[in-house]
């Protein structure tokens, strides 16, 4: 599981996260990414959208945390295709599930 | 009921700054709720999150007395979580790294932090049952 708290609008350095992402899945290895905070924004429909579309085409499950989607006022009837929302408790039961999590 | 597993959760982040520090607490509230022990080792800003002398304060921009205010204090949270880890029977132990205390000043922690350093870090990973690092950052 990856955790990304940063939006690519201000952290440039996202993206490259999300190429990990696309990298890990594309050998084969299961992989989530799971936003949360600031990192929901580009769940949102729009400018920045199609990355975490295509990153869910390319088999990476996509995940934004319900509670910094409702912060942010993003409904659920908003988010881009492909990105689910998604409770914080996600990421303790992939914790217990035994997943590499490794958060920027 | 407990489930047996422990988790250890690194934290960097000073308070009253980052969501980081926030989402880190909400995160281990979820893992307590979830029946697992808990370990957190706190270094760098991280251990002012449970600094005792944290004082809430009035808004005078907005006319709020601290009791309007309520302003919410990470150390108040913090011993929360230590009392709901204490009646659901899970061990919540938190670490503060003691260079970084000494460092900043900040001996004057709430009751159930206890001080120590990288090698508890260390202790804590090989008894866990998994460990996520909450990073720093611009």
């Amino acid at each position: 599981m990856l955790i990304a708290s940063r939006d690519p609008f201000t952290a440039k350095d996202t993206e490259s996260f999300y190429a990990l992402a696309a990298k890990l899945a594309a050998r084969g290895h299961p992989v989530t990414l799971f936003l949360v905070q600031n990192g929901v924004l580009p769940a949102r429909g729009g400018a920045a959208a199609e990355l975490l579309t295509g990153l869910a085409e390319s088999g990476v499950r996509v995940l934004a945390e319900d509670f910094s989607l409702r912060e942010r006022g993003i409904g659920a009837d908003r988010l881009a295709r492909g990105v689910e929302s998604a409770p914080l408790e996600r990421v303790v039961d992939a914790l217990a599930g035994g997943a590499r999590t490794l958060w920027t | 009921m407990t489930t047996g597993k422990t988790f250890t959760f690194a934290l960097m982040d000073p308070p009253f700054e980052t969501a980081r520090s926030t989402t880190a607490l909400r995160l281990i509230d979820a893992t307590l709720r979830r029946g697992h022990h808990v370990n957190v080792f706190a270094y760098e800003g991280a251990v002012y999150l449970p600094f005792a002398l944290q004082q809430a304060h009035a808004n005078a921009a907005h006319g709020r007395s601290a009791e309007e205010e309520d302003h919410p204090l990470p150390r108040r949270w913090i011993a929360d979580l230590m009392a709901a880890a204490a009646a659901a029977g899970v061990k919540l132990d938190w670490v503060n790294c003691g260079l970084c205390v000494d460092e900043r000043g900040a001996r004057e922690s709430i009751e159930g932090v206890r001080r120590g350093g990288p090698p508890d870090f260390v202790s804590f990973i090989e008894a866990s049952d998994n460990t996520l690092v909450v990073p720093t950052r611009d």
